[in-house]
């Protein structure tokens, strides 16, 4: 198929319409602003919906509506939007139904700034909403990864019955590339008799009641299930690309835009006899543990966390697994400032120097 | 006939308050939850008005037409 | 023949309401409604967070929980994507006229088409009785000790008078509980609101009016009298707007 060049926000968009998506509801906030303004007229195209609504709050909620009447549904936000779709995910999360929301990340906290970030990790991959749930989180690196991941994302939510997160940055949604777009699909929707509120004219199911709301034994039970699911994504659907790992000595851990500018920086150190690798987090929730145990800690000298994030949000992940065999090191930006070149390069060329503390 | 279900009747006394013909009256028996229910004083003069099983709550009152009706 | 049967769409097990709780009035009427039009099966209910969260074991349909206050959002969702469904959210006036105020707003001024049956009984009851937008002058409640003040905590909400100034919604409508007749005329309303929807007309709202014996301190019966010399005076029930006098088809 040949290669559009594409925004990375209309990118997922258009991704997420062939995926089969068929309901989208969102609110105004910069920097994922293309998502909804392209769904608003390209849902309608194939007999989807799109509502613009009042809030984040009302939107996830729409959602919350759709999904459970057995749609593919998505919603997107940014940061402060996100905080304000806390209770709606959590709500999907506990009545256990599928739906994806988009995460087009900026700097933090509180209203912060409009430009790239990558602030919300922590949010993403510990505490999504209250009650203590986890999601699937995708963390594309390419608007083609971005494509791939949304085409994918409601394969994983209903097959958990979960909502999955697909967390970007506004860079990646800003900027254009070259993408392959998947066909469009037609999911199969005759499951959704089995746990949605779907009653086709030839269903048998009887009365169903959908309700985060259980008594206290059936809801131990089912969050028991959960982290069940949980351990079953940690050991199954871990997504990583191990770069350069071989000979390295110093390893980056880096995700999303910083994984590019930080690709950039090791290529150039590695030109002048630096042995410099990587591991990319394809999903930070599952976090790629079992890359750092592969790891042979009498060559690494040390791991570099390099995120758009002050202060570093991944680190106690990192530190979990490399239990104090290999120094950790940062180098961070945060707030909407994004890595130079220049910066980069002289940053890990100063930890491999033996410079940094 | 005017039947009441005892066993989801709560005792609320709406259906005694509406009576056109003022033959319904609280009991004193309770039931299982420990409610105590109506009954019919009686039964020939009831108009099979439904005032009583419209504002039951808790849809404790049905009526049926009396044979040969 | 029955004249007067309990609906099929309620189980058969008692309510978890009160004793002359009017939460349980009203399922009931919905339910009546239900069964009526034959829609038992094709029916969705939205459950709201409040008393009426316990309609999830009480009510004899498909059910669906929504989060405080989001009932219009969720139905919104869910009718967009299954247009041919029966969808109503069931909204207290803690959920409806205070923290889902935004949804409410906003889901009758575009005009979906949906049913919210709001139940107006003037307190938080699920919580312990504490004061709500609808709370009357002067009442009583764990928040308001020394009765509802206007002064710090403004007037009660009317909201069929609310959404009443929107031009999309096509019916809205008030009625008390607390008669036979008034039964009967919200029975009505709730059959209108649905033929409405069931015909893709659009957006219709009905209050009805009801109590709270257990955090009023009332008994059942008590509670009637308070709501003629109260509540009803202020809350005055009727048609606050129908774009189909003449019939829905």
């Amino acid at each position: 198929m040949a290669k559009v060049l594409m925004k990375g926000n209309e990118a997922i968009a258009e991704a997420a319409v062939r995926a089969g998506c068929r309901f989208f509801a969102g609110y105004p906030i910069t920097p994922q602003n293309e998502i909804p303004e392209y769904l608003s007229w390209r849902l309608p195209e194939v007999g989807g919906t799109f509502v613009q609504g009042e809030s984040e709050v009302a939107s996830v909620n729409m959602v919350y509506g759709a999904a459970a009447s057995g749609c593919r549904a998505m919603t997107s936000s940014s940061g402060p939007g996100i905080s304000l779709k806390a209770e709606g995910i959590s709500y999907l999360a506990g009545t256990q139904l599928p739906a994806v929301i988009c995460n087009i990340s900026r700097g933090g906290p509180g209203l912060g700034s409009i430009q790239p970030a990558q602030q919300d990790y922590l949010q993403a991959t510990k505490a999504l909403g209250h009650g203590g749930f986890k999601l699937m989180v995708f963390t594309p690196a390419t608007l083609q990864e971005a494509v791939d991941i949304t085409y994918k994302a409601w394969d994983y939510a209903e097959r958990d019955r979960n909502p999955v997160m697909i967390l970007m940055d506004g860079c990646l949604g800003s900027i254009m590339e070259q993408v392959e777009l998947p066909e469009m699909k037609e999911p199969d929707r005759t499951h959704t008799d089995k746990w949605s509120l779907n009653r086709p004219a030839d269903s048998t199911r009887g009365d169903r009641v959908l309700t985060p709301y259980f008594p206290e034994a059936l809801l131990e039970l089912q969050n028991t299930s959960r982290a069940r699911m949980y351990e079953r994504w940690a050991k199954n659907d871990v997504q990583v690309e191990e770069f350069m790992l071989d000979d390295a000595e110093y390893v980056v851990v880096a995700y999303g835009i910083a994984s590019r500018s930080a690709k950039e920086a090791i290529l150039n150190l590695r030109k002048e006899g630096y042995k410099l690798g990587m591991i990319r987090p394809i999903t930070v929730n599952p976090f790629p543990k079992a890359s750092f145990e592969k790891l042979d800690y009498s060559r690494v000298k040390g791991i570099i966390d390099i995120e758009l994030a002050i202060p570093a949000q991944m680190h106690d992940d990192i530190e979990l697994q490399v239990k104090g065999r290999a120094p950790i090191y940062e180098y961070c930006r945060s707030g909407g400032v994004l890595f130079d070149d220049d910066g980069i390069y002289a940053a890990v060329k100063k930890i491999c120097d033996g410079g940094a503390k | 006939m005017l039947s009441i279900n005892e066993t989801l009747c709560k005792g609320c006394g709406y259906c005694i308050k509406y009576c056109p013909k003022a033959i319904l009256e609280m009991g004193s028996e309770r039931n299982k939850k420990g409610y105590f229910f109506p009954h019919l004083t009686d039964a020939e003069k009831c108009i099979a008005c439904a005032m009583c099983a419209t504002i039951c709550p808790e849809g404790a009152i049905e009526l049926t037409e009396k044979e040969g009706e | 023949m029955a004249v007067y049967k309990r609906p099929d769409t309620l189980k058969k097990t008692p309510s978890g309401f009160c004793p002359g709780c009017m939460h349980s009035l009203a399922t009931k009427l919905i339910a009546e409604v239900v069964d009526e039009m034959g829609q038992h099966k094709n029916c969705v209910h939205i459950v709201p967070v409040g008393c009426a969260t316990l309609n999830l074991v009480y009510w004899g349909g498909d059910v669906l929980g929504a989060a405080h206050g989001r009932a219009p959002a969720v139905a919104t969702g869910f009718k967009r994507s299954n247009p041919d469904r029966l969808v109503f959210a069931y909204q207290g006036d803690g959920d409806c006229a205070a923290i889902g105020l935004a949804e409410i707003m906003n889901a009758a001024n575009r005009g979906e088409n949906i049913t919210v049956i709001f139940f107006n009984n003037q307190t938080y009851g699920m919580t312990g009785g504490q004061m709500a937008p609808t709370t009357l002058i002067g009442q009583k409640t764990t928040t308001t000790r020394y009765g509802r003040d206007p002064e710090t905590t403004g007037y009660p909400l009317r909201m069929c008078e609310l959404l009443a100034t929107l031009e999309a919604p096509a019916f809205i409508a008030r009625y008390p509980l607390t008669t036979p007749k008034g039964c009967r005329d919200a029975k009505k309303a709730i059959r209108k609101g649905f033929d409405i929807q069931m015909a893709g007309k659009g957006f219709s709202f009905i209050e009805l009016l009801g109590n709270c014996p257990t955090n009023w301190g009332l008994t059942p019966l008590q509670t009637l009298d308070y709501m003629e010399t109260n509540t009803i005076p202020y809350f005055v029930p009727g048609v606050y707007k129908d774009k189909f006098k003449d019939g829905v088809k």
